[in-house]
């Protein structure tokens, strides 16, 4: 569904012109050094930025744009905007200086941007449409390349920036906050449709219904974001696939990281934490395949990580601490391989709905749970792990258990289990246990300490 | 009025020599200490107090309650001659064991829950625990008199407590588990929270648990319970269900003590 | 005055009170006397309350007492084997007693004098010999003054002097009027003291009157050898 471009760039084409201006009134031999010029005579040649503020020629960002040409600059200074949908349909680098704030007014799209390579930065994006008809927002940007929105504050509108059919762009340092009170009506802080290579980096955003939505979203990159406080999920892919999520914070969300019908996807780095209540999870995985979740920090989510209809997933290195249960394997996931992570302090280590469970395989994972011994002093435990409780299994398939939760006669249980292993379900086993933490958890496990 | 509290203060002179008393409150004072030196967040501590209270309080209650009586026992004809009546000298038997057990267990975890969990929120979780760990320590004395009374040696009376402990701690979970696994169909709520007023222990564990984080894996059953003992009419329901609990037994036990022959 | 009508007790098996009826008049020392299990402890037990009765009355001053405790301020009671709480010392344990009865001791100086307890006062109880611990069951029994004593087997254990100055005292006592209930197994003991033996038997009274005239009766020359006699012979008493 990505559009492509034919012309290419005003700016870039103007340059080459220059540069082929200079080559033949010149030497070959000067060549380089023509161009050299070339590039201080551009800057100097370069118009004057255009200012906007409420005592100036242009006391609308509106006229300044319809005024400028494309490859302008545009600064905007303190001041209050009422722009009434304002439509940036050239190539324009728009700066705002002291926060001057644009105010939809209630009606439709605050900002929108449908020309390529549009810089915008340094405005507060305020009061959009709050019918949902249109998917009114603080910013949308349709059908566009190389767009730049960075450093702005997107306020109490319906969607905060909406990127529909465009590629090669960024959204960057934006804070953006909501107000949604309802799901249905609700929309999303960032919202990405029908995308391609687009960076959304160093965010932050909260109160939406969806911090940061991807739809069909492709070979993007997901840095640093911090998405909390928001009625449904922290982050949550559809139908996109060989995108890159590094070092986000999802917390206190219904769920933090929700990947859907999606391929390829790497997650690492991220921290998931909090998203804790009835059905909560830190990440929720539904139909993803041949994806890979490493390094990341799964604290005190009612359940860690669900898996439900995906396989072939790695699941390596991450810390599960003091979730109520670390992982939760639906019997239709399958191939998903568990290796190197450490579950610690978690209510239940592993659910499952199915004792006859499919091969997803846990191998060299550390249990602060495991009872087991280590003779030979190789670090990996003699006995496996069966990291599924009993009491686990009868509340997965008679969930009114669940009232017996932290009684004695659930310890009894679990003693039971030890004494007799032919209670536990036997295909799900950890056969080398880790006996200490793995090294790098300890560096992840102090820093939430210390946050906490 | 003031034969019983003569009679409560004549016990509890007795009972203070026992050094025990003083190792419960120890005890519990250490592990209230442990769990915030070594950083618990108020909940977990909560969480891990909780633990103790459902499954060693009664026990301690219960078997200490019984040594009680019959030490009481061993001297009673002594009262039982004076121009008291039965009833005056068994509620200051009961509430000298009563008040030799919950002393030390409210000043073992209150002076380090004052001390470091005062955190607004979980200070009434933790309160709330304090509560339930007081009803349930008077509960199964109570529990330990009546099976006393009822019982003519120590041993016996030992065994009886135990199998009280057994029986709500483990059988009647157990049972309730056999229920729920019958009848996979229905929707048991609501019978449940009855079943779970019956059992004293249960009913403290699962007030307590609702106001915990960890109650969100309770689920949709959890939800229920949430509904019938987490408002405010829910706890008057549990309260007054634990003074039953408290109350029903001391009355029996005191009817049959006025009744037997010593 | 105490009155027993009808009184029946038994313990599974085994009948302790077998309609028993009594009276007993103030100013005597009534001994009770029979066998081991007899009834003597049972129906001293009943006079207190600490046992119920199956069946019958027992009065005190001509009301009944089943199941009541105000009459108890009428009675101090020697057990046969007194045991006390073990945390407290002689003292400590009056004073107990005196904040329990809301009254102020008026033997208990005497007493104490009289066995020669003054020393033994501030030990604690569980130090104390047998003999010592019922030397302070008697100031326990006696020191509220109280009109009717029941004592079960008061001489066990004591020495010989001691022994002498109870059965002293217990003579002014009855002289002051007081109604005077000992059970024991000891014949020798009672022979010089009561004015009026009991003989139990199977919960029944198998003798009662006079010693005088129990020895008259068989023709033995010692209580001793005239209750061994009676428990030969199993004979009811016609004359009682």
């Amino acid at each position: 569904m990505n559009r492509r471009l034919s012309v290419k760039p005003l700016r870039e084409s103007s340059r080459l012109l220059f540069a082929l201006t200079k080559c033949g009134l010149a030497l070959v031999a000067f060549a380089v050094l023509s161009l050299n010029a070339a590039s201080s005579i551009l800057a100097a040649q370069e118009p004057a930025p255009i200012t906007v503020c409420p005592t100036c020629r242009f006391t609308s960002i509106k006229a300044a744009v319809r005024y400028a040409p494309a490859g302008s600059l545009i600064v905007v200074h303190a001041g209050y905007y009422h722009e009434n949908n304002l439509i940036v349909n050239k190539s324009l680098k728009i700066v705002g200086e002291n926060w001057p704030i644009v105010d939809g007014g209630g009606l439709s799209d605050v900002i929108t941007i449908t020309a390529d390579s549009v810089g915008l930065s340094g405005f507060v994006v305020q009061h959009s449409g709050m019918g949902t008809y249109g998917d009114p927002a603080g910013i949308k940007v349709n059908k566009v390349r190389g767009c730049v929105i960075d450093n702005n504050r997107v306020l109490d509108d319906l969607f905060g920036i909406y990127l529909a059919f465009s590629t090669d762009c960024q959204v960057k340092n934006n804070f953006v906050r909501g107000h949604t009170l309802s799901e249905s009506f609700g929309g999303n802080a960032i919202h990405l449709w029908n995308c391609r290579r687009v960076v959304v980096e160093n965010n932050r955003v909260n109160g939406y219904r969806d911090g940061l939505y991807f739809e069909f979203l492709h070979d993007s990159t997901i840095v640093g974001n911090l998405s909390e406080h928001n009625l449904r999920y922290g982050m949550h892919t559809m139908y996109s696939a060989d995108n890159s999520y590094r070092d986000n914070t999802l917390r206190n969300n219904n769920a933090g990281e929700v990947l859907m019908y999606s391929q390829r996807l790497v997650v690492t780095g991220n921290r998931i934490e909090h998203n804790w209540g009835a059905a909560c999870y830190g990440a929720l995985l539904k139909d993803l395949d041949d994806s890979r979740l490493e390094r990341n920090l799964f604290v005190h989510n009612s359940v860690g990580l669900y898996a439900d209809n995906s396989n072939h997933n790695t699941i390596a290195e991450n810390e599960f601490l003091n979730n109520g249960i670390a992982a939760r394997v639906l019997a239709d996931s399958d191939g998903n391989r568990f290796t190197n992570n450490a579950f610690d302090a978690n209510t239940f280590d592993v659910a499952t709905n199915s004792t006859t469970t499919s091969d997803n395989s846990f191998n060299r994972n550390y249990w602060s749970g495991y009872r087991g011994y280590d003779l030979n002093g190789d670090g990996i435990g003699d006995v496996p792990y069966h990291p599924v409780a009993l009491f686990a299994v009868l509340a997965e398939n008679y969930p009114a258990t669940m009232i017996l939760l932290r009684s004695p006669f659930a310890e009894l249980l679990q003693v039971a289990e030890l004494a007799i292993p032919a209670l536990t379900p036997k295909a799900l086993a950890d056969a080398q246990p880790l006996i200490r933490r793995p090294s790098w958890s300890k560096s992840v496990t102090f820093a939430s300490a210390s946050e906490r | 009025m003031h034969s019983m509290l003569t009679v409560l203060r004549f016990n509890l002179h007795e009972l203070a020599r026992n050094r025990w008393l003083g190792a419960y409150a120890l005890f519990f004072g250490a592990i209230g200490w442990a769990l915030f030196y070594f950083g618990a967040a108020p909940d977990q501590a909560a969480a891990s107090v909780l633990d103790l209270v459902v499954f060693l309080v009664p026990l301690v209650s219960l078997t200490v309650g019984v040594l009680c009586f019959y030490s009481a026992r061993d001297y009673a004809d002594l009262l039982l001659t004076q121009p008291i009546s039965r009833r005056t000298v068994f509620a200051g038997q009961y509430l000298a064991a009563a008040l030799s057990l919950a002393v030390p267990f409210a000043v073992g975890l209150g002076v380090p829950f004052l001390w470091y969990g005062s955190h607004e929120r979980a200070m009434e979780t933790l309160l709330l625990l304090l509560l339930a760990g007081l009803m349930l320590t008077l509960i199964c004395v109570a529990l330990a008199f009546l099976i006393s009374v009822g019982t003519e040696n120590r041993l016996g009376a030992l065994g009886g407590a135990l199998v009280v402990w057994l029986f709500f701690v483990v059988i009647y979970d157990g049972l309730l588990l056999v229920l729920i696994m019958a009848f996979p169909n229905y929707q048991l709520g609501r019978p449940l929270a009855g079943l779970v007023l019956l059992n004293p222990f249960d009913l403290a564990r699962i007030v307590i648990l609702l106001r915990l984080d960890i109650a969100a894996l309770m689920g949709y059953t959890g939800a229920i319970f949430q509904q019938f003992f987490g408002a405010t009419r829910g706890l008057v329901i549990a309260l007054t269900a634990l003074s039953l609990w408290t109350v029903l037994p001391i009355l029996l036990g005191a009817i049959a003590y006025a009744r037997r022959d010593f | 005055m105490v009155e027993i009508r009808d009184v029946r007790k038994r313990f599974g098996a085994l009948i302790a009170l077998d309609g028993l009826s009594l009276a007993i008049k103030p100013g005597e020392i009534t001994s009770i006397v029979g066998p081991n299990a007899a009834g003597k402890s049972t129906l001293l037990k009943c006079m207190l309350g600490l046992i119920h009765p199956d069946a019958g009355e027992i009065l005190i001053d001509g009301s009944v007492v089943n199941g009541g405790w105000r009459y108890r301020k009428k009675i101090g009671y020697v057990p046969q084997t007194p045991r006390f709480p073990e945390a407290f010392c002689a003292k400590e344990l009056l004073a107990f007693l005196t904040d329990l009865r809301g009254l102020e001791p008026r033997n208990e100086s005497r007493l104490i004098e009289l066995f020669g307890l003054e020393s033994t006062m501030n030990r604690p109880l569980h130090y104390l010999s047998g003999g010592t611990r019922q030397k302070i069951s008697l100031v326990i029994a006696a020191m509220f003054d109280p009109e009717i004593l029941l004592m079960d087997e008061p001489t066990v254990g004591l020495d010989p002097l001691s022994s002498r100055r109870q059965k002293q005292w217990l003579r002014e006592e009855r002289a002051r009027g007081k109604t005077i209930i000992v059970a024991s197994h000891l014949m020798a003991e009672l022979e010089e003291l009561a004015d009026r033996v009991i003989f139990l038997l199977d919960g029944r009274v198998y003798f009662d009157g006079p010693p005088a005239r129990a020895l008259a009766t068989t023709g033995e020359r010692t209580l001793e050898a005239t209750i061994a006699k009676m428990m030969e012979d199993r004979q009811p008493c016609t004359a009682c």
